[in-house]
């Protein structure tokens, strides 16, 4: 038996009853990572160690009875965003290389808890700004369903590595579709939570408004499983709420009877062309939920024509204040080239961040600057209200929205990267759910040319239970 | 007159609250650098700042003493900028929505009394300090980062440096009434920058704006106040004009001296503070705090002149300061005349005081022996100037003025038959002046007064003497 190739819950049942141990699982992982991680390079820093011993204390809880935690025995994948204390966290970038921080983030204190492994610090986009984990400082990853193409990103780290069976869970962050995108691309499962439903604190942020944590696994109840971790009302994030508190429970659904889905009209008109297979691919899972019993009609959400560029000039705006404390004073990279303070601070950014990352620090400085504030960022922050009441008016009447959860299919490596606009295009699907803090799913509906495609299920804020249910009522249509 | 100053002032007011704004640091001034540092205050990668509800109820407090609209929604936004002591390249303040707007402070400058209106008072962090050593490097302590403060922003309705004095005092003043902030100048917890320019009416034309920071004390502010105003003045006239620009107080020169020109206006890049979503403040909280607010000073003035029957001066001279009025109030208690009681505090004890350059709380007389000196003088143990040597004694020595008086034998004779002595032998000794009494020279009596006094060290009472002295000539 290859114990990776189990689904998450799996190798918990089977932990249990003690058919194989936590340190089984762990070893298994660990060989599994030594055979294919130089050829889909999704980790930065491995933490093995600490990895065993977790491992072995988990399995003297077992052994002395003692109650499990939600993921025990489970191996964690973390992105290299999320703090782990004297554990470096790079962000993928230069900036960081040598960063240790002197605390754990929220989740990472959660996962411990609840008996998780934290095996390592997954590969990701500089500072989250990408779509193919090709901006990395540490080199690109690649996908496991084709070496020749991108796992996507930001976190295609931790989408490549769940999906090559080296890790079952991971944690990813999705600031506008940095979780779901990879996810499809990867042929996994991978969400985003609504906003305020997982603390963001000791999460390195890109964007502040946007981000949030999300979860990958190979199926829906893996995925359920890392978010039952992670979630829960946090004092130390201002922007956290206490509903999420409440359980989010994926029991009492057998079927997608009654089901009310909305399809945007606005997705009818493609702005990229070249995906009618993937068009067709869609058409035909609709079907299944039809078939199902679920009530489907087009709705119009006239807003959501302007949500990519909303999101372009919002997200870049943040982007530069939350990347100003990267100026070389008190952590991360210092130049040694520098007699003034002005050089010191130039030279250090401009040594240490990438050029994706300086692309978008200057979008953000122009949204934000007197004279192009008006027109810009504040105009944005206008059109996002806009996209948050189509959304309200949409949920009104219907349970959950699908579509594509991107538009085009794993590309080659190298193929866009020098290609900013095309990159930010594949973000169209993801973008508005997280302009109007909605939570949102990836869940693979079969193949297009031997490549994964992903379905996304969006849900209103706080409808995070029902989008996992409707993904695991859709897993069980097409078993 | 044809030309006019105008001046408007930025004060950052740091708040005594216990904890730092976002984080649950102290909030507590000269501790040892770096102490008092956590992830969030200095800035670290991932962590998150959490708004203090103190810090919040204290600005507000100054919102409503200042009479300003306060928010129904508080927002906050990163004002961007780089500067080493500032750990996140951004600081928390407030750009569009302050916590309050508008409001005013009247003053009473010789002219008469005065609005000064307030443009606004917003909330943000304060930043670390610098600290440069002889070699040339730069050393930061944080311990300051994340410390609340306010910024009161006025209308530039001040028109002379004596305004600004009057206006600053008034502003201390009131904020050590509602107890918010130590207002140390000294400590920087009360910070001072000015904004000054002149315009001729007459001719249409203005100087540009000066801004002058670097100010550390009142007197300092005065004083560049005066220099900046005849700067601007003495330019006009020439014809020629000022430049925009930012000067620096410099305090042993006297003289304000360019940091830097203003060719630009400043481009902060105001952005919204996502990670702390805005918080609709609750409206039986804020009256609350409006009940709860401690009786301003323009208040317990009027209540002064009203209960007390002071006088307008009077009233505003004992209402200067929360513990002058508080002392006075104490004070009363056991004396139980207030004219009586504010003439001493006002003519005796305040000019004490000013003399020896200090502040009321550094007053070294407790209420209760302050009134007990009084009620000796009212129930005529003691004459008024005995009165005041014991006063200055309690000023050195901190002593009760009883047990000054009785170790001094200063009780006043009042016994009549020993007065009566005293005064028939001092007629005796003086035949001369009795004579010129009854020839009509009533100047007389003052010199054998005087002469009993001496005799007696100051001790005797004085109306008996007065009525003794009267008698006894009229019987020769």
């Amino acid at each position: 038996m290859d114990i990776t190739s189990l689904k998450g819950w799996e190798m918990r049942e089977k932990l249990i009853k003690k058919e194989i141990s936590s340190t089984e699982i762990l070893s298994a992982h660990l060989s599994k990572i030594d055979k294919i991680e130089k050829d889909i390079n999704a980790f930065i820093t491995m933490d093995k160690e600490n990895a065993l011993k977790t491992a072995k204390r988990v399995d003297e809880k077992l052994q002395k009875g003692e109650k499990l935690g939600i993921i025990a025995g489970l191996p964690v994948g973390l992105k290299d965003n999320i703090l782990t204390k004297n554990l470096r966290t790079t962000c993928g970038s230069r900036m960081l290389e040598n960063f240790n921080p002197p605390y754990d983030a929220t989740v990472v204190r959660k996962i411990v808890e609840e008996d998780g492994i934290i095996l390592g610090k997954t590969n990701m986009d500089e500072f989250a700004m990408g779509g193919s984990t090709e901006t990395s400082y540490f080199g690109n990853t690649r996908n496991p369903k084709d070496l020749t193409r991108v796992p996507g990103g930001s976190s295609g780290g931790s989408a490549a590595a769940v999906a090559a069976n080296a890790l079952p869970l991971a944690l990813g962050t999705d600031t506008g579709g940095s979780v779901r995108q990879p996810a499809s691309f990867c042929g996994i499962v991978g969400m985003k939570p609504t906003y305020g439903l997982v603390s963001r604190y000791g999460v390195v942020p890109m964007s502040n408004s946007l981000d949030q944590i999300g979860v990958f696994g190979r199926d829906v109840r893996d995925a359920h499983m890392m978010l039952q971790t992670v979630t829960g009302y946090d004092p130390l994030d201002a922007t956290s709420s206490k509903r999420a508190d409440r359980d989010i429970s994926i029991e009492g659904i057998d079927s997608l009877k009654g089901l009310r889905i909305a399809l945007p009209e606005q997705y009818k008109d493609l702005r990229i062309t070249g995906d009618e297979k993937i068009q067709e691919r869609f058409k035909e899972t609709v079907k299944v939920f039809e078939d199902a019993g679920a009530i489907v009609e087009y709705v119009s959400l006239p807003s959501l024509q302007y949500a990519l560029e909303t999101y372009y000039v919002i997200m870049a705006s943040e982007v530069t204040t939350n990347l100003s404390r990267f100026d070389g004073i008190r952590f991360g990279y210092r130049t040694e080239n520098y007699e003034t303070l002005d050089e010191l601070y130039t030279n250090s950014r401009t040594e240490a961040f990438g050029e994706e990352t300086k692309r978008r620090i200057m979008m953000g400085n122009y949204a934000l600057s007197a004279g192009h504030q008006d027109q810009s960022y504040k105009k944005a922050l206008r059109v996002r209200t806009l996209i948050k009441q189509d959304y309200e008016n949409a949920f009104k009447d219907h349970d959950i929205i699908l579509s594509l959860t991107a538009p085009m299919l794993p590309f080659k490596l190298d193929s866009i990267i020098n290609s900013p606009v095309d990159m930010y295009k594949a973000d169209l699907y993801t973008v508005p759910v997280n302009l109007a803090g909605l939570c949102g799913i990836s869940i693979p509906m079969g193949d297009v040319d031997n490549l994964p495609v992903g379905l996304q299920i969006t849900g209103p804020r706080f409808g995070d239970s029902t989008i996992l249910k409707a993904g695991l009522g859709y897993e069980r249509a097409v078993r | 007159m044809a030309k006019k100053t105008l001046i408007g002032l930025e004060i950052h007011v740091e708040l005594s609250t216990d904890k730092k704004m976002f984080c649950n640091c102290k909030n507590q001034y000269g501790a040892d650098v770096n102490t008092q540092v956590c992830p969030i205050c200095l800035g670290l990668p991932g962590a998150l700042p959490v708004i203090d509800k103190q810090a919040v109820e204290y600005a507000i407090r100054a919102g409503i003493a200042f009479d300003s609209k306060i928010t129904d929604e508080i927002r906050m936004d990163r004002k961007n900028y780089f500067y080493p002591d500032l750990t996140k390249g951004y600081q928390i303040s407030q750009s569009d929505h302050p916590l309050c707007a508008g409001g005013y402070l009247e003053i009473e400058p010789q002219s008469g009394p005065k609005k000064i209106t307030l443009d606004r008072i917003h909330i943000e962090e304060d930043t670390g300090k610098q600290l440069h050593t002889e070699d040339g490097t730069s050393l930061l302590d944080f311990n300051r980062c994340g410390v609340p403060l306010v910024e009161i922003v006025t209308n530039p309705d001040v028109s002379s440096a004596e305004e600004a004095k009057l206006f600053l005092e008034k502003l201390r003043n009131t904020l050590k009434y509602i107890g918010i902030s130590d207002v140390r100048m000294e400590e920087g917890s009360l910070r001072c920058d000015v904004n000054i320019n002149v315009v001729d009416d007459e001719a249409g034309t203005k100087t540009n704006i000066t801004e002058v920071k670097n100010l550390n004390s009142f007197r300092s502010a005065v004083k560049a106040i005066e220099y900046e105003e005849k700067r601007h003045r003495v330019l006009m006239e020439k014809g020629e004009n000022t430049d925009k620009e930012t000067r620096r107080w410099d305090e042993v020169v006297g003289e304000t001296i360019l940091m830097r020109k203003k060719y630009t206006a400043d481009d902060y890049r105001f952005a919204n503070e996502a990670d702390i979503t805005p918080i609709k403040i609750d409206r039986e909280w804020l009256e609350n705090i409006r009940e709860n607010l401690p009786e301003l000073p323009h208040a317990k003035k009027m209540r002064f002149i009203e209960e007390y029957d002071l006088s307008d001066y009077e009233a505003g001279v004992l209402t200067q300061s929360q513990e002058l009025a508080h002392f006075f109030e104490e004070t009363l208690v056991n004396v139980k005349d207030a004219k009586l009681l504010g003439n001493w505090m006002m003519g005796d004890v305040l000019r004490r005081l000013k003399d020896e350059d200090k502040d009321f709380e550094e007053m070294p007389i407790s209420s209760t022996n302050l009134a007990e000196l009084i009620n000796l003088v009212k129930d005529g143990k003691i004459n008024n100037n005995t009165g005041k040597k014991v006063l200055r004694e309690m000023f050195e020595t901190g002593n009760s003025p009883r047990a000054i008086v009785e170790e001094k034998g200063l009780i006043q004779i009042s016994d009549e038959g020993e007065l009566e002595k005293i005064v028939v032998e001092m007629l005796d000794n003086n035949p001369q002046s009795v004579e010129d009494f009854k020839n009509g020279k009533d100047r007389a009596v003052g010199f054998l007064v005087g002469q009993i006094m001496k005799a007696t060290k100051g001790k005797a009472n004085p109306q008996l003497v007065n009525k003794l002295l009267t008698e006894k000539i009229k019987e020769r």
